[in-house]
């Protein structure tokens, strides 16, 4: 189950709090991820590993924007939303580590984990195809007459080059639907730069066409990232139909941990938009003298050790079994076809 | 009074509607216009806000129909024609049919696909795509041929938990009537005989079903007893029942308007093949449209899918053999 995480506009909480709250959740997922990288390192998991690393700060901010009730389809870098909407922990071990007891049972990996039932969406890899499956649950409460939710669906700046992204878009514009899009333009999709990706002078510039709202932010700067998602929900959620959000910031990492994204261009790292945000959120925590040293080394020790506590339950669970898996794909199980001819039947 | 295969399934839809508030319609002219077929008439009107024009997004279609499916939701997609489902394959291969079975989550979902040709609609109005979709888990493939499984099968399919790729015939549309619409049926997944014979079986599905008949027809006057066994539904595939007809008849010929590469009738012979291949009296035959685009001249489109015509050649030819 997703655990209650209370969002910024239910609590009426002071900016100092919102902060914390989000910069909490932005080192628990830095060090998860750091964790998962390690594990990787070890052979102890199972295909690829996707971090987050310098999304933390948009990640998180849309997360903590969005509260119980609303849709959340996070995709490959939102270890840090996924927390804050309510994901535990232990479902990111569970899934990376093929435990039995995960969400997704051994049955998918990694970042492809939710639970739809809760308003959590489970990406495919499929980039793009996120966004209309978010249209089609706003829609679906829309019949229901349930009003005042949003939904939400992140993309990177790569998955705006799909159809799919389109026709979505396209669509929550024509039926007017709280939707929040967002889209983290990390400036690499895996190794092509944006100026193979797209051509106009800002995403935001595609907003235009579809004729919905556009922001902008700064994706490394926690304090710009949750006024603006606060912003782009509290509008979605107050009827004023799609809002896209564009955020500009550098994927800190590989594509996935194989990779050593050597073909990222130096001056971007060097420009502001290189920029580590759990760094700068770390700077304005001390500016503002809402934390001080101690109080940050604090935080992160408090998150180690819920991984940790996390990773020795996980350690010490099942994985699946090939043996007492039902091998059917279909809820109706009584309409699986049967294939069980003496040559499939060999084991 | 009599009613033709497509107000059955405007029927279906009505009754869907009228019976479920979960269910709603999602197409491209779907709603005041009634869908390009009319398979939807009236029904915009009869329940306001539940009969939705799309725009021309298959893909998008698709994907909110998952979306309201996991809300809750008995969506009802209408593709305008089944060649125009391929934009919409992804989110129906790699996300309807995996949803399940990654998440626990059910899909309950029913597209329907106007299939198969018509004289003179080419290459992009008459694919017959129901093997394509049958080759991925997590769905099921329904092909109705009668007036009657039209209508309550594309009820079932509403019903369903999973996601259903419903191929209605764009060519029974007009020319399939009935006196009048079913109360009962048999259940999904069971293939029908229908029609009883001893010395061959025809196994199709859909269209060609009626082309069987007519064969069957034909060669009764010859003395040949043809049993023609009508699929319904092609994932499941009903072998049990294949099987037991083979077994009566000892020799199969099955028929499809698809493309003859891998599909429905290959996996009919190879079930046969591999579990039955001792009731065979003779190598297990098929008929399939050939291995081109759909022409759009009546002349040439008469001879590129199997008729009559061919498939009685075909029976003759297997009953010497
Ligand atoms: C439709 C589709 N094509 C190709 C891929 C393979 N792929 C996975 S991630 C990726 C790059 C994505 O870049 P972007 O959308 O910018 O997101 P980022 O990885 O930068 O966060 C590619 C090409 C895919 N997942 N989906």
């Amino acid at each position: 189950m997703l655990q209650a995480v209370e969002s910024r506009e239910s609590v009426g909480s002071t900016l100092r709090d919102d902060y914390l709250k989000a910069y909490r959740f932005m080192v628990l997922s830095r060090i998860l991820d750091e964790k998962l990288a390690s594990l990787y390192r070890g052979g102890k998991i199972h295909g690829g590993v996707f971090l987050g690393k310098g999304q933390e700060a948009l990640s998180v901010a849309l997360g903590l924007a969005l509260q119980k009730g609303d849709v959340y389809a996070p995709l490959i870098r939102d270890g840090a939303g996924r927390l804050a909407f309510g994901e535990p922990i232990i479902d990111a071990l569970r899934t990376y580590l093929g435990s039995a007891l995960g969400p997704m049972r051994g049955r998918d990996g990694n970042v492809h984990r939710g639970r739809p039932r809760e308003g959590y969406l489970a990406m495919i890899s499929h980039l793009g195809a996120m966004i209309s499956v978010v249209n089609g649950t706003l829609m679906a409460k829309r019949f229901k007459k349930i009003t005042g939710v949003v939904g939400a669906a992140v993309i990177g700046e790569g998955g705006t080059s799909t159809g799919a992204f389109h026709e979505a878009v396209n669509q929550a514009a024509v039926e007017k639907l709280p939707l929040v899009l967002v889209i983290a333009n990390n400036q690499y999709a895996y190794s092509t730069p944006s100026s193979r990706q797209f051509a106009c002078s800002n995403l935001t510039n595609k907003a235009v066409g579809y004729g919905i709202t556009a922001h902008h932010v700064d994706g490394t700067d926690l304090l710009a990232c949750l006024n603006t998602l606060s912003a782009a929900v509290k509008q979605a959620r107050e009827g004023g139909g799609p809002q896209m959000v564009v955020a500009k910031l550098l994927r800190l990492c590989g594509h996935g941990e194989h990779d050593d994204a050597h073909y990222i261009d130096p001056r971007l790292k060097n420009s502001p938009i290189g920029r580590d945000c759990i760094k700068v959120a770390e700077d304005y925590l001390l500016q503002q003298t809402w934390a001080d040293e101690g109080a940050i080394q604090q935080i992160r020790q408090d998150a180690a050790q819920k991984i940790d506590d996390a990773l020795t339950i996980v350690q010490r669970e099942p994985t699946p079994d090939p043996f007492r898996e039902n091998w059917c794909a279909l809820a109706s199980r009584h309409l699986s076809d049967s294939f069980e001819g003496p040559g499939n039947n060999v084991q | 009074m009599s009613i033709t295969y497509l107000e059955a399934i405007r029927e279906a839809q009505a009754k869907a509607l009228a019976d479920d508030p979960r269910v709603f319609i999602y197409g491209q002219d779907v709603g005041a216009f009634g869908g390009a077929f009319k398979a939807t008439k009236n029904l915009a009107q009869q329940f306001p806000g539940r009969v939705i024009d799309s725009p021309i997004s298959e893909d998008a279609m698709v994907g909110a129909a998952i979306g309201a499916a996991i809300e809750g939701m008995r969506p009802i997609i209408e593709m305008q024609f089944a060649d125009f489902s391929t934009p919409g394959f992804n989110q129906i291969i790699n996300h309807a049919a995996t949803l399940y079975w990654r998440t626990q989550t059910p899909c309950p979902i029913t597209i329907r696909l106007p299939s198969g040709g018509t004289s003179g609609s080419g290459p992009f109005h008459s694919q017959s795509m129901e093997a394509i979709y049958a080759h991925y888990p997590g769905v099921i493939v329904m092909t109705p041929a009668t007036v009657e499984d039209a209508y309550s099968m594309l009820l079932e399919a509403v019903a369903i938990d999973d996601p259903v790729i419903f191929c209605e015939h764009k060519y029974l549309y007009y020319h399939l009537k009935a006196d009048k619409l079913p109360t009962e049926a048999m259940p999904v997944g069971k293939a029908r005989i229908a029609r009883a014979g001893r010395d061959l079986t025809i196994v199709a599905y859909s269209a060609m079903l009626h082309e069987a008949l007519a064969v069957a027809e034909e060669l009764a006057t010859e003395g040949t007893e043809i049993e023609v066994v009508d699929l319904r539904t092609i994932k499941p595939l009903d072998t049990d029942t294949v099987m037991a007809s083979v077994a009566r008849t000892g020799r199969l010929l099955c028929v499809g308007e698809a493309w003859p590469w891998g599909g429905v009738t290959a996996e009919v012979i190879a079930r046969v093949a591999t579990e039955g291949f001792g009731l065979l009296d003779a190598p297990p035959q098929r008929l399939n449209a050939k291995d081109t685009p759909i022409p759009y001249h009546p002349n040439l489109w008469s001879t590129h899918r199997p008729t009559a015509r061919s498939i009685a050649t075909a029976a003759r030819n297997l009953l010497r053999s």
